[in-house]
């Protein structure tokens, strides 16, 4: 089930296409990363789900049906620029954004109340804007994005601007969310966040998806079929093990145990190389290094 | 619907409960009043002290002139001498000295006045008065003229023009152009005042709210359009709040002067002091002739229209440039019109039925002000209807336009767009 369906989209400005066919499915309930370089078309896609901006051609679809004016309700966004009103109060501020995303003035104020108290912000309700530091500033327009318990969450670069206390306090937030049913569109150029929070991905580079799907399939798929083998035993038994078949690509040893990085094949699969090896050494560890969110970035982007 | 009304609220509030809405809204008028109220009864103040005034006499008119009243009493000591006054005069409760020379070439006299203190104006003009008075009588009866003083009575003259207006129904009206050309100056100048100050504060809002980066936030949960009318109708309800409590005041204020002036024992207390002018009296009855109730609905009326019209022009502006400074060229477009309409005003309150002022009356941008020039003096009902419904007619294209520039504008950031720039935006298809 997906809760979220661009189909094909297409924006174009003046002087240039900023979607170019994009299609994204986002499951429901989960973490969803969408990632890639600056002016790739993030906002754009993300502005499109918003209705800040209307498609040119293609569909979006929202619960399985088409994007309704009223789902901007249901839809909670936090962008990379954000800010608040300088000159208003803290608690008037956040009243005045849940009321615009249709939260009663009573039901609003028993939800902020609530998590000022969680967040421990009670003594900032009657401070203007201005007076907060950045950090606390992100803090209550967090707090205002989740407020209406939207079915869609999305936030774009959230973390920046949290001291690291911080963003894991907002990390367990977004897992509360999703614990609780929110779908939940990620963006950021953040690949540790990613790894971390991310249950599926979308890579966007030059206004055009180049991958989709469950992080940990992505990842494998974009594995070098690297191996890595740790054994005791003499480095020569494992030479003569690979046969030329493999290919040794380094070999290294730590407190008496030596690591080697094999490139396996289709041909020649995990399986066949252990064969290999077990007469030879002594084999205390096998695993497949799969690359790092950042290794297939950088690789695919640039 | 409803997040409007809340954008209204918001804009509304937000400012009224600044200190700076509440000094303008309610010091500005009391100051004012204060201004022309305080003189007024500090000339009402009555000085009850009774003041005596030895007089040393060289011209014998003074007996003449000088007639004991209820603050003064004069003493008349023709042999005495100042010195020796000089030196009684705190233990005998003097007021003044005045010694009054012998009639000159021009049978007048110098009249000097002593005292260790500054002597109020009152006593001055009551002497200076006697003296006119009893010098003329002289110089008249120095003629031998058998009944000179009715002559001179009879050939007195004061001739005033009073204007009149036929009503439909036959019946006459008095009029005053010159207090009808300073209603529609004020007016309209109040008009264009408005406009600009309450147009600039929509402009500021929209800058404000784009350099803070809260538009995002806030076009994720309304759309563009239903911002900037709510911000246009929130500060156009500031305007009307401002207007309305200042109409209040005036009237107040009207009311508690017309008391004091049509006192009898105000006027007796103005009166000796100042001599009675009844302009005064034919300015509050003239007044009586404007129809308050047609210029103030139709000030409000233009007001809102004309300030509906031009501050959408400047939301769209606001919504292009990320600080205030940078609204400075792009706004001249918008500032000229406002400034035609302030010449057209000019010559429409002295020439309130030449083709110039019908014609820029009538023509959208410059209406409102020009318009408000003509209306004290009487504008058919027809001319008032289309002029109204050209403006508000203008006023939805405007705001059409300035909405399509306004939600393209709002997210743009970056290098400052050319007025050509935002006329594109027009086109874009959001």
């Amino acid at each position: 089930m997906d809760l979220l369906i661009a189909n094909d989209v297409v924006k174009r400005y003046t002087n240039h296409l900023a979607l170019d066919g994009v299609s994204v499915s986002v499951p429901t309930g989960s973490i969803y990363g969408l990632l890639g370089p600056n002016g790739a078309g993030k906002t754009t896609l993300i502005r499109i789900i918003n209705q800040i901006t209307a498609p040119d051609a293609g569909q979006v679809l929202f619960d399985n049906r088409p994007l309704q004016a009223d789902d901007i309700l249901r839809i909670g966004y936090l962008p990379e620029e954000r800010g608040l009103y300088k000159k208003m109060k803290v608690g008037e501020q956040a009243l005045y954004l849940a009321r615009l995303k249709g939260m009663s003035r009573r039901d609003a104020m028993a939800q902020l109340k609530a998590w000022f108290t969680k967040f421990e912000i009670q003594a900032w309700w009657n401070r203007k804007v201005e007076e907060l530091s950045k950090g606390m500033a992100q803090k209550v327009q967090f707090i205002v994005t989740i407020l209406h318990k939207p079915k869609l969450l999305i936030f774009d670069e959230p973390f920046s601007g949290f001291d690291p206390v911080n963003v894991n306090l907002l990390k367990q937030e977004i897992l509360n969310m999703k614990a609780q049913g929110s779908t939940i569109i990620f963006s950021t150029h953040n690949m540790a966040s990613v790894e971390e929070l991310c249950d599926s991905i979308a890579l966007i580079n030059k206004s055009k998806v180049i991958v989709e799907g469950k992080l940990d399939e992505v990842r494998r798929q974009y594995g070098d079929n690297i191996v890595e083998v740790a054994f005791r035993g003499d480095p020569a038994g494992l030479q003569q093990a690979l046969h030329g078949e493999y290919t040794l690509l380094q070999q290294k040893e730590q407190n008496g145990i030596r690591k080697a990085t094999i490139k396996i094949t289709e041909q020649k699969p995990a399986n066949h190389l252990l064969q290999q090896l077990l007469p030879q050494v002594e084999i205390v560890g096998f695993n497949e290094i799969i690359p790092s969110m950042n290794d297939i970035f950088i690789k695919l982007v640039s | 619907m409803n997040k409007i009304f809340l954008i209204i609220e918001r804009e509304l509030l937000t400012r009224v409960k600044k200190k700076s809405f509440i000094i303008t809204t309610i010091l500005v008028p009391l100051l004012f009043a204060g201004l022309m109220v305080v003189p007024v009864l500090i000339q009402g103040v009555k000085d009850d002290e009774r003041k005596t005034i030895a007089v040393i006499d060289r011209s014998g008119l003074a007996e003449k002139a000088l007639q004991n009243s209820g603050n003064f009493t004069f003493v008349f000591m023709p042999d005495a001498a100042l010195d020796s006054l000089k030196q009684i005069f705190n233990r005998s409760n003097l007021y003044a000295v005045a010694t009054i020379g012998a009639l000159n070439e021009k049978k007048q006299p110098d009249i000097d006045l002593y005292a260790f203190k500054q002597p109020n104006m009152d006593v001055q003009r009551y002497i200076e008065r006697g003296f006119k008075d009893a010098v003329e009588q002289h110089k008249l009866a120095s003629y031998h003229i058998q009944g000179l003083d009715a002559i001179i009575a009879s050939i007195k003259t004061d001739i005033r023009l009073k204007t009149f207006i036929w009503g439909k129904d036959g019946e006459e009206k008095a009029t005053n152009t010159s207090l009808y050309m300073g209603v529609s100056y004020v007016l309209s100048f109040m008009i264009y005042m408005f406009i600009f100050m309450f147009g600039s504060m929509v402009m500021r809002g929209v800058v404000e709210e784009k350099s803070s980066r809260i538009i995002e936030v806030i076009v994720s949960s309304v759309k563009p359009f239903q911002l900037m009318m709510g911000k246009i109708i929130g500060i156009a309800s500031v305007g009307l709040l401002q207007f309305v409590i200042w109409l209040v005041l005036t009237f107040g204020i009207v009311t508690v002067m017309q008391g004091v002036i049509s006192d009898p024992a105000g006027i007796e207390n103005i009166a000796p002091a100042m001599p009675v002018d009844d302009s005064i009296f034919s300015i509050f009855s003239m007044l009586g002739s404007i129809n308050f109730t047609t210029i103030i609905l139709s000030f409000l009326l233009y007001f809102l229209f004309g300030y509906l019209l031009y501050a959408s022009m400047f939301a769209a502006i606001g919504s292009a440039v990320e600080n205030e400074a940078d609204t400075q060229q792009l706004v001249i477009p918008v500032t000229i019109p406002l400034i035609i309409g302030i010449f057209l005003m000019l010559h429409a309150f002295q020439y309130p039925d030449r083709s110039l002022s019908f014609w820029g009356s009538i023509i959208p941008f410059t209406s409102p002000m020009v318009m408000m020039a003509r209306i004290p003096f009487g504008v058919p009902f027809w001319q008032v209807a289309l002029s109204l419904s050209l403006l508000f007619a203008t006023f939805i294209g405007i705001a059409w336009v300035a909405g399509k520039i306004y939600r393209t504008g709002i997210l743009m950031y970056g290098k400052k767009p050319t007025l050509k720039e935002m006329l594109k935006w027009i086109n874009y298809k959001n």
